[in-house]
């Protein structure tokens, strides 16, 4: 994307009718590690998300947030701004059972993100959110996964991965897209990682470390495993399989993909 | 002509009264609330009747409010007051969870509390709350307030119409010496949970014999380390 004179403020629309600032917005959440999110046809939604650190020093940057006890997310972008919104997210949830006594159908947090997102792409004195988001919810319809981008834009999803590296990782879903329907809670989990796994950088691989995952579902409030917790997952995978395609396919590997 | 205007000094007029309002605000639903602070347990208590004025609305209406693990809130006074109150200390406590990855202490929500009523210090709760449940170190702890957020931990309490009849009957039975005697002692009570429950039933008998607002059921909750468990014991209906 090269610099042109359209691209100054997100108040400026480019000849072509493109908003150029909102673009560049859309460039930061690809910038974030990649985060997975999916869903079966009526019990469960889960997120993994692949956790970055900056040295090996500091501790993994959180990528799954709790907003209310049916409804959590994961973020790809920047980690400031995913905070901002987590809070006024985490707000209309618990305004909701003040007022309402229930918990914030999933699809009106959505919409009234949309919106809180959508007016700082028409204000000169403010600059897009620089944050995807993945929101995974369990309500009265259901499980729900749903994307929403800096461009303001949301997407009810079955399955979806955004962040750096992944595209590989929306390969695999799709491919197996047919089949998350009828999955139970671990064969759902196992797909994640496997996807999940496409998104590695070269010569890295899924451990307790740098893997979060999160699961929301009937009679399972939203709940974060990470560290040691998420061993017991990661053991649903097989050491082989932990490694992502870019260090290449050992033996074991290439028998486990033309399994279904 | 220029004196038609200026108020007069040397006359006294009648003081005037204020007219009795045609309406109030608030509405005394009656009731009361005990609880018992125990060396690793805490019992609270209330009955179950909602009144107006000489009638009864409910008998099995609950005035016991789990806010957080640790701490249980029982409350006499205004109900609907007493509901919007449980509803700001729930939402408080939420966003508090976020913020902090884990649940408030009993301490700590007492001063919540205490804040939350001082907040609305010139149009109150008119709640009469007793605050019960495990401190930091899980011993029983019992906050008592007034409506509009004075508040002392003690080891034991009471709130509400039969408040009178059921104070002195603790005082009795559970007073310990004073705290600025040396050595310090407890304030929580030596008695173990199963006879803080039954001095709870016993006086919740004795009130409701001759408080009208209190009867129908008394609903006991127990806190201890294993959790919180549940009785309900019926009172005379009259």
């Amino acid at each position: 994307m090269f610099r042109n004179q359209y691209d100054n403020d997100v108040t400026t629309w480019s000849p072509q009718g493109r908003l150029h600032q909102v673009e560049y917005a859309m460039e930061a959440v690809k910038q974030g590690s990649a985060t997975v999110g999916l869903k079966n046809s009526d019990t469960y939604a889960i997120l993994l998300a692949l956790k970055r650190s900056t040295s090996e020093l500091s501790a993994h940057q959180k990528k799954i947030i709790p907003l209310d006890s049916h409804v959590g997310m994961s973020i790809a972008g920047l980690t400031a701004d995913a905070r901002i919104l987590s809070r006024y997210m985490r707000n209309e949830c618990t305004n909701e059972h003040y007022a309402h006594d229930q918990p914030l159908p999933i699809n009106r947090l959505v919409t009234r993100m949309g919106l809180k997102m959508q007016t700082s792409t028409q204000r000169y004195d403010r600059r897009p959110y620089g944050v995807g988001l993945l929101i995974a919810g369990f309500d009265s319809k259901g499980p729900h996964v749903y994307q929403t981008c800096p461009s303001a834009n949301y997407f009810d999803c079955k399955a979806m991965s955004i962040g750096a590296r992944s595209q590989s990782a929306r390969t695999y879903l799709e491919k197996n897209l047919d089949k998350f329907a009828n999955c139970t809670l671990n064969e759902l989990v196992r797909h994640g990682l496997l996807a999940l796994r496409e998104c590695l950088p070269n010569d890295m691989e899924l451990n307790s470390k740098n893997v979060s995952l999160a699961i929301v579902g009937k009679d399972h409030p939203f709940t974060v495993y990470d560290d040691q917790k998420v061993e017991q997952f990661l053991a649903l995978i097989t050491e082989a399989e932990r490694k992502g395609k870019s260090s290449g396919p050992s033996e074991q590997d290439r028998v486990m993909e033309t399994e279904p | 002509m220029s004196m038609v205007f200026a108020p007069c000094l040397t006359e006294t007029t009648a003081p005037t009264t204020h007219a009795q309002p045609a309406w109030s605000p608030y509405d005394n639903n009656g009731g009361t609330c005990v609880a018992i602070a125990g060396e690793d347990y805490c019992v609270i208590a209330a009955d179950t009747r909602m009144s107006t004025g000489f009638s009864i609305l409910i008998r099995n209406y609950s005035k016991i409010h789990q806010i957080t693990e640790k701490s249980v809130l029982a409350s006499s006074g205004f109900q609907a007051d007493i509901r919007a109150l449980q509803k700001n200390l729930d939402a408080r406590h939420q966003i508090y969870q976020h913020q902090h990855n884990k649940q408030m202490s009993c301490p700590a929500m007492a001063q919540l509390l205490s804040n939350t009523l001082y907040y609305k210090r010139f149009f109150p709760y008119y709640a009469f709350n007793v605050l019960g449940g495990l401190d930091n170190e899980g011993r029983g702890c019992v906050y008592s307030y007034d409506a509009v957020g004075s508040y002392e931990r003690s080891g034991y309490s009471s709130q509400g119409t039969g408040m009178q009849l059921i104070m002195p009957v603790l005082d009795n039975q559970l007073k310990s010496a004073s705290p600025l005697v040396l050595p310090l002692q407890k304030s929580t009570t030596p008695l173990s949970e199963f006879e803080a429950v039954d001095l709870v039933k016993d006086t919740f008998a004795s009130a409701a014999e001759r408080d009208i607002y209190t009867g129908d059921a008394v609903e006991i909750v127990i806190i201890n380390r294993e959790g919180v468990r549940r009785e309900l014991m019926d009172l005379k209906r009259d």
